[in-house]
């Protein structure tokens, strides 16, 4: 069974181009030339010296000494908190940002939830000299001002969605409006595995260069390259599909996919898209996603606004249907906890998101020889008020 | 024959106008399909509410949002809809994203279109190839004609193909742009209608996007068989309600 897209864009019975025809020209120019450009030894050179000397790659792997005692396992963390910018994102948009200006492209786009994706973008347009528009919810505008600020030093613009819930499925309805509108000049740099064919394999490729390095380092300490488990957080599930990447094939290798549960599946209030979705269409996708028995997409929660999306990348539903992938949920305040936790038994302050993958140790047995590795998909600095909030720090 | 193309073989220009199911109020459907037909227009798009409309500007997508808030639903419209035969000929569409068809079921949401008699659907994210190889047969059993969109960017060849797959006309989008967000025609568009019109094609085609009063209808329709008007017909409802529909129609035709 193969775990990666086919020459159609799916993954199994997910993905696809599901957009209407104004879209089709980009779309069709992207995936008609993404396999070619990447491939060509003077991008390969650019974007691995770009991920070096800027972004910071490798990343280290570091035996988290006390957790594992703790545990009673081997627990390795993939630092990508430790990028430029301070999480993975940046991996993706150092590869599209290249990626548009080969085709030409002068005006970028981007949609952001938490900020995090829109601060990686803006970044690497202020390195390229790009015009950068970043499209966010109007209510993610005033939970995120920190990040909303950095955009604008970074010389962005942010553009309120105020269509819908005014969060992240809306700012990606605007980004994607945006695009219709200015189908020659621009190019949409979509920020996770979502999205019609080709962004949801683009994406996975730039990310997947987390689980390339995962492997090295795995041989350079363990003499071996493959773990047995590996862990990571699903939102639209970039982060997760990069660190699997390189795993999909390797049976022996165990995939865990951690979903936000928010107040709980039954709740109400939560993002856990594998419980709670059924196969659908968004953001010209057909994937799992959260929706009313008539179709309509339902708005997601979660304390993280990085996992707080109504769907899920195709390749996690193909994943998640062929059991190739657990997936577990956890719930605020099991991640919160382990923010807490993990700050004072490692001395790492994980992004909200991040510290969803570490409850896994509460809700799974590993043994002593197992080598468990998880993604610390980025740094908990911009959630210091919601931090700061819930503990009343 | 199917409504639709009974229409089109009419010697005239046609006005297709499209609405948002369940906007302003609940139950003004039937109200405004009857209305829109005794005042001569030729052609109804019911447009079928969805929480995220891609490709609608923001007149819609609130009329969207408000209908869904009024509690609309696939189910309720087909309830509207169910004896609307008695008292209406005008060729009716339905013009809907295509989750919500998706989660009713294919084969039943074309099923209970047949039933009504709905003549044809338009669905903007149900792109071509998808349809060829999946749907096209259900779609033709229950005799529903299936509207493709093309633009200014849309290829020839790729234009061809749309031409080969379709069975009634052919929605011309009129510029780069989503619905609602153009105001009149320039030298672009004119070359643009002219050029398709030059193709050939075996399907007519409707000018749709940007016509908003008697003179984009005109520009539209001097190379196009017809065009349709979306927007422009919702603000109207929004600002002088269901009873200003004749008024609005008579200012155009």
């Amino acid at each position: 069974m193969s775990f990666h897209v086919n020459e159609k864009g799916f993954y199994g019975n997910f993905g696809g181009a599901y957009i209407p025809e104004m879209l089709y020209p980009n779309v069709e120019e992207l995936r008609q030339n993404y396999l070619k450009i990447t491939a060509d030894k003077s991008f390969q050179k650019e974007f691995h010296e770009l991920l070096k000397d800027y972004v910071g790659r490798p990343t280290p792997l570091y035996f988290a000494e006390r957790l594992s005692k703790e545990y009673n396992t081997k627990i390795y963390l993939k630092r990508e908190d430790l990028c430029h910018t301070g999480a993975h994102k940046v991996n993706n948009t150092i590869g599209q940002i290249l990626l548009a200006k080969r085709l030409g492209k002068t005006r970028i786009i981007a949609e952001t939830g938490a900020g995090q994706h829109g601060v990686a973008t803006a970044t690497v347009c202020a390195l390229m000299g790009l015009q950068c528009i970043v499209y966010m919810g109007e209510i993610d505008i005033k939970r995120q001002a920190p990040n909303v600020a950095r955009m604008k030093m970074l010389g962005a613009e942010v553009r309120p969605a105020t269509s819908g819930s005014k969060t992240l499925k809306d700012a990606t309805n605007e980004a994607i409006r945006d695009w219709i509108n200015n189908p020659i000049d621009t190019y949409y740099i979509i920020g996770s595995v979502v999205g019609p064919h080709p962004y949801p394999d683009m994406v996975a490729r730039f990310q997947s260069v987390i689980s390339e390095e995962i492997k090295a380092q795995l041989l350079e300490k363990e003499g071996q390259e493959n773990p047995d488990y590996v862990i990571a957080c699903v939102g639209g599930g970039s982060n997760a599909a990069g660190t699997f990447y390189h795993f999909l094939d390797e049976k022996e290798v165990n995939i865990i996919a951690v979903e936000a549960a928010g107040k709980g599946i039954d709740s109400g209030e939560s993002a856990a898209t594998s419980a709670l979705g059924k196969i659908g269409i968004i953001h010209g996708s057909k994937t799992l996603l959260m929706q009313s028995p008539d179709g309509q997409i339902t708005e997601p929660y979660s304390i993280s606004a990085g996992l707080d999306y109504p769907g899920v990348g195709p390749m996690h539903a193909h994943l998640f249907e062929t059991k190739r992938a657990e997936f577990i949920s956890i719930t605020d305040d099991e991640a919160m906890n382990w923010g807490i936790k993990m700050s004072q038994t490692e001395g790492i302050i994980p992004a909200i998101e991040s510290a969803h993958a570490f409850a896994v140790l509460d809700k799974k047995k590993f043994k002593t020889a197992d080598i468990v590795v998880i993604n610390l998909s980025g740094r908990g600095d911009k959630d210091l008020n919601t931090y700061i909030d819930y503990f009343k720090l | 024959m199917n409504r639709i193309n009974q229409k089109l073989q009419e010697d005239k220009k046609i006005l297709s106008i499209y609405f948002s199911a369940g906007y302003p109020n609940l139950n003004d459907t039937v109200q405004i399909i009857q209305d829109l037909e005794k005042s001569g227009v030729d052609m109804i798009e019911i447009g079928l509410p969805f929480s995220d409309p891609l490709a609608d500007g923001p007149t819609i997508q609130e009329s969207s949002t408000k209908a869904l808030e009024n509690g609309m639903t696939t189910k309720l419209l087909f309830e509207q809809l169910e004896n609307i035969r008695q008292s209406v000929q005008i060729p009716l569409i339905i013009m809907g994203y295509f989750n919500p068809i998706l989660q009713y079921g294919i084969e039943d949401f074309c099923k209970k279109c047949e039933e009504i008699g709905i003549d044809g659907l338009i669905i903007p994210d149900l792109p071509v190839d998808i349809y060829a190889e999946n749907y096209k047969e259900t779609f033709e059993k229950y005799g529903l004609i299936n509207v493709f969109l093309i633009t200014p960017q849309t290829s020839e060849e790729r234009i061809r193909y749309i031409d080969s797959v379709s069975n009634g006309f052919i929605y011309m989008v009129s510029s780069a742009s989503v619905t609602g967000s153009s105001t009149g025609f320039g030298d672009i568009q004119t070359n643009y209608f002219k050029r398709i019109s030059e193709m050939n094609l075996k399907n007519s085609q409707i000018v749709g996007f940007g016509i908003s009063n008697k003179e984009t209808f005109s520009q539209a329709t001097k190379f196009g068989k017809g065009a349709i008007i979306g927007s422009a017909f919702i603000k109207n409802l929004t600002e002088n309600g269901v009873s200003s529909i004749e008024k609005f129609v008579s200012k155009i035709l």
